[in-house]
Parts: structure tokens; sequence; C-alpha cells
């Protein structure tokens, strides 16, 4: 008799999701899957409103990273446009860019995926959260709750409101600078440094005793992608996309916005309301590939800031060619986080930081635009056409989430098969399962912008489809 | 004295009243004291528990299964806090009603797909033909609008609540904020 486990909802996760599992009439694992199950409609119902709504509007998808979807949706507007926004204002979006940056890679290690790494996997799940954490080492949950805000708060003073300010608009941003705020950020950077200082040593000091789960938490070869800048440093909010294959060759180079869809194709799969995005000239699905963090580390040759670099040297000496346990994710993270902080300073020592000129104008001298950006957990590209009045017509927007989301599954099944044995399973089991997911902080809100929700579930059915288990806890 | 048990849920929200609720903080840390945070998205609760003191709902009801959670919820819950504008008033993922589940559906899986179009309709819950706030499935108790409501709204608010003082909520936030 087959069986299906499903775990619903998948916990400490940024959406709804489930996973299912299916199992043969042996008890070993056939198949694994992450159903996302939310989706919305934003490329739908976004038709008939002014573009210049469209930032606002398209930072609505997701509460955990507005911020990119600002970033991608105000480039597309301004390619409609045709302009090339004010030095100030593309540096402020930057800055705004890299904070969102830290919270959300904080967000994610400390108040999701901290709870496994300090209390264990099979640790008692009625206190496997953030609020065990802070019980069980306050300093390192704490440094997780300051980096959090650090970002926050530097979005909060760019943009004046944290989650969904109306600062980045098409042309740039609606107000400059002032040097009293740029005094208060510079006064939370020392704080910044050492909560990150204490992740990193902490996580490298257990990061061993996970070796098991490096080996089949998505440990397997891939494509990578991410944007990256001329000198071949990471970049977040500028630059142009590069494509890696498992050995670090480079596949495809300089991709514009506009490009993209010649080079990117969306798949669909009947069990998920996010898509699956896949290079073209392989085919779908051996064109997977994986963006965030991971990949970000993978395609760069510098971080650009020396503390990052130092750190980026120490972690390609994990693998001999590209890193490829999603395990790693969590490291990546980290150094993500590292240079962020440093950039945010780089970026407030520019001369013109405070320049009034923060907006360019102009009406619609294209039909049709697009936008990409780094957000914290991958590339986002949005797409847009409109008509002679501005009013759109057609938009489509490529999320992170969709562009891991083969590779999420493959990594569900490869860890569900190497856990479950004879058709048993634990708590520990099964959360482990899960914390492949985290590894690589899907957004569920952004992944299913196309309309609906995303939960995520325990299954154990039988061959004929019958529930033969389910996993609540 | 027992903790309050608090739980929050996300039904078609986008996370962002969540994310609010987060930032209050260390202020968590202090709020963690008086209540059990017994089932929400960042603790692992898989079952919406039997009897929950505070229940937040941030977005509104889109599909059969929001339907449904939103449902226990009430049957759960002593009081039942309409958390955000998607919530309070239907707020984005409402501006779908006019055009309908198919066509989105469409937009999204056969036109914007290159490979494979087709609606999925395995695991996933079916869509509602429009998108409601909780308030017409449910009694609601306190309403928190806001997008997000800012987490010195939840603060004030939750406060008040747990101590019994008066709670005056157009002081604190209001659609759109």
């Amino acid at each position: 008799m087959s069986q299906t486990i499903t775990i619903d909802p998948v916990t400490r996760l940024e959406g709804h999701g489930k996973i299912t599992i299916q199992l043969n009439g042996q008890g070993e694992v056939e198949d694994a899957h992450f159903h996302v199950t939310q989706v919305r409609g934003f490329e739908r119902f976004s038709e008939g409103r002014p573009f210049y709504e469209m930032p606002s509007l398209m930072a609505r998808i997701c509460g955990i990273c507005p911020v990119s979807h600002l970033v991608a949706s105000a480039k597309a507007c301004e390619a409609i446009m045709s302009v090339r926004i004010p030095h100030t204002a593309a540096q402020l979006r930057r800055m705004l860019n890299l904070a969102q940056m830290v919270q959300s890679h904080a967000l994610s290690f400390f108040y999701l995926s901290s709870p496994d790494l300090l209390l264990g996997m099979e640790s008692d799940p009625a206190t496997r959260h953030i609020f065990g954490v802070v019980g069980a080492k306050p300093e390192l949950g704490r440094a997780g709750i300051a980096l959090r805000r650090f970002g926050q708060h530097i979005i909060e003073l760019l943009g004046n409101k944290r989650i969904h300010p109306g600062w980045v608009v098409p042309g740039g941003v609606t107000e400059p600078l002032a040097s009293a705020k740029r005094d208060e950020i510079l006064g939370m950077l020392p704080e910044a440094y050492a909560s990150i200082k204490l992740a990193l040593a902490w996580y490298k000091q257990i990061a061993d005793t996970f070796r098991p789960e490096i080996e089949v938490f998505a440990n397997f070869p891939s494509l990578y992608m991410g944007l990256i800048n001329e000198d071949e440093s990471v970049e977040f909010t500028d630059g142009a996309l590069r494509l890696i294959d498992a050995k670090g060759a480079i596949v495809a180079d300089g991709i514009t916005a506009n490009q993209f869809t010649e080079v990117i194709g969306e798949a669909v799969e009947p069990y998920s309301f996010t898509k699956f995005a896949y290079y073209k000239p392989l085919g779908y699905p051996a064109g997977s590939y994986r963006v965030g963090p991971l990949a970000r580390l993978n395609i760069a040759k510098s971080m650009g800031t020396p503390l990052a670099d130092k750190e980026l040297v120490e972690f390609k000496q994990l693998a001999a060619g590209p890193v490829q346990s999603s395990f790693y994710y969590h490291h990546a993270r980290l150094v993500d986080i590292l240079h962020g902080i440093e950039k945010i300073e780089l970026i407030l020592t520019d001369p013109l930081i405070l320049d009034k000129q923060v907006r360019a104008t102009a009406g619609v001298n294209r039909l049709e635009g697009a936008g990409q950006a780094e957000a914290p957990r991958g590339t986002l590209h949005h797409h847009y056409k409109v008509d002679e009045d501005g009013k759109i017509t057609w938009a489509n927007l490529v999320i992170a989430t969709g562009q891991n989301n083969n590779a999420m599954n493959l990594g569900v099944a490869q860890a569900a098969k190497h856990y479950i044995k004879d058709g048993k399973f634990t708590e520990g089991i099964l959360n482990r399962v899960e914390a492949v997911v985290r590894t690589f902080d899907p957004c569920l809100s952004c992944s299913t912008h196309a309309f609906g929700q995303m939960p995520l579930a325990l299954t154990l059915l039988s061959d004929k489809g019958e529930v033969v288990d389910q996993l609540v806890r | 004295m027992s903790k309050v048990k608090l739980a929050t849920v996300w039904l078609d929200g986008c996370s962002g009243c969540h994310m609010s609720f987060l930032d209050m903080d260390e202020r968590l840390i202090e709020l963690a004291e008086l209540v059990d945070v017994v089932y929400s998205p960042i603790v692992d609760t898989k079952e919406f528990p039997d009897e929950v003191d505070i229940a937040l709902v941030e977005g509104a009801v889109a599909s059969v299964d929001d339907e449904k959670k939103i449902k226990k919820i009430r049957a759960h819950s002593k009081m039942l806090i309409a958390m955000g504008d998607c919530a309070v008033a239907g707020n984005v993922p409402s501006m779908r009603n006019p055009i309908g589940p198919e066509a989105i559906l469409d937009r999204a899986y056969i036109e914007n797909a290159t490979a494979q179009q087709q609606i999925p309709c395995v695991v996933v819950p079916k869509l509602l033909r429009v998108v409601r706030p909780i308030h017409e499935f449910v009694k609601v108790d306190v309403f928190l609008p806001g997008c997000p409501p800012s987490a010195d709204t939840f603060h004030t608010a939750l406060t008040a609540l747990l101590t019994g003082e008066p709670l005056d909520i157009s002081a604190l936030t209001r659609f759109g904020a």
C-alpha cells in the first residue's frame, strides 16, 4: 500500500505551504512536493491602472520584501518613461534595498531558522521558536531582533514607514535624505556590526554539527543566477544578470531586464500556484536554476566591501566549485548581511547623498518596460505594457521563489528519501524536511502574486490515495 | 497566573501585518512574558488550538481553505481581531473581484507561462468567486485597520486588551494608514 505524508501547514515559513511525501508499498519515498496554496492575481488586476501607481500597488504583493517590488516596479516604469534617475535617488534606493535585505535575512535566519540550528531539529516543537531562542541564548536572539530592527528602521527613516513606504516612485524618490537622518543611521552601525559578527562566529561554530543535514538538504548540482556588477562584484539593485553552471562556468551574462524573457521561461505544475522558472535554452526542468544568497555568492568574484570579502574567500573554500548544498544558504545569508551593513556605510559617505535632486519626470515614451533587482531571496523581474495614456494593459512578474521552486521540490524529496525509511517518521524528521524549504527562505506571498494562498502540511496517503497518516503538531 | 493564549493567522494578505507585529522588536520579549503564542506562522503548531484567548487575523477570505479556517478560528477564539485593511475591508486582494478567478488564473498560468500551461488544481485550494473581508463570514470583536497597522498600534492595542484599559482605535490608526 502506498502512502502520502502531508505536512500542513509548513511553519516558520513566509507564507502558506504544504509538503506531501509519496511512499510506495515498501514504505520508501517515491517523490515529494512542496505546494504553494495562495494566488492573488496582481498580473491581471493591475490592468487599467495608471503605470505610476504600480510601485505602491506591487509593494502589496509582499510585506516582507515590499522594497524589492518597489524598486523593480519603479525601474520597469522608468523604462516606460525612458528616464535615467538622478544619482542621489539611485544611491538612496540602493541603501533602501540593502536595508531590506538585512531585515529580511534577519527574519529568515534568526526568527525562522535559528530555532532549528540552536535548539535542534528534534527539539520540542512547543518551544522551537524565536522566543525559545531568546530564552536559551539571549545574546543570539537579541542580535537577530537588533539586525531586523536596524534594517526596518533605516527603511522608516528613508521612506517614513517600515512596511509599504510610498517613497519610491517612477523617476526616483519623493524626498531627499535629511542630514539628521543620515547621522542617525551612522549611529546605528556599531550595534549592527556587533550583531552580525556574533551571529557569524556562532554559525561557524555549529555548522559542522549539521554535516548530515548539509549532505541531504537540496545538495545537488544546478545552475545559479543573480545580479552582478561589471567588476564581478555582487549587486542588489543595478548591474546585469549572470547565469553560471554547476562547475562555475558562465552560461549567460550581461542579461538586462529587457532581455530577461529571451532567456528565462516559466513552467506550470498542477500542484502549486507558484510557477517554475527555467533557462530557456535547456528547457524545463533541465534548465532549472537557483537564486538568492547561495547563488549570489557562487556567482560573485567579490562582495566589494572589505569584511564581506574576507568572508567570501572563506565561503568559497567550502567547495571546489560552486557551493551546492542549500544548507549553506544560511551561511551566505549572514555574509550578505555583513556586506549590506558595510555598503550602507559606504553609500552614506557619498558626497552627493544629501543632494536635493532626487526625482526625474517624464510621461509615456515607450509602451513596454521591464525592471529587475535582487530581492533578499533572489532575482525579481517586473515587466509591464501600457497604452498611450499610461494605463497598464499587461503585466508579468517572475519572482525569486519561482526560480528556486524546482530546487526546493527536489530538495524536499532528497531529504525525505534520506530520512524516511520503512514508512516510519517522527516529528523531528518532518521538521527536517520543512527545514530544507526554510534554507531557501521562500516568500510565498511573492510567489503567489498570481492569485491564491500556500499552506504547508504533511499527509501520508495509501497508493489508493487514502489518507493513512497526518502529522499535526 | 496563566498566560493569555495568542494566535496569529495569515489568510489572503501579504504578511505585512505580521511583519508590523514583529516590528515591536524588543517589546516582543516583554509581550512574551504576558502571552503564549500558541499558533502562528512563526511557531510550529500545525492545528489551530481548541481554546485561544486572542486571535489576530491578517488577510481577506479568498479561497475555500480560508473560509474553513476563519470559521474554525472563530469557533475556538474568545476574541477575534481583524488585523489590517485586507481583513477589515478586503483591500488589495479584493481588487480581483470585478475580474473573477478564471481570468486571473488564465493570465498567470496560461498566457504568462512558456511551458506546461495549465491551471493548478492538485492539492491547491479552490478560489472563491469574490474575495471578502472576514466580518462577512464571522463576528469580529475588534477592527484594527492600516496597511499595515504600525508596531506602536499593535503594542498599544494589545497592552490595553491585556490589561483591560480602555482602547480608542481611531486615535491609533485608520484605513490606508
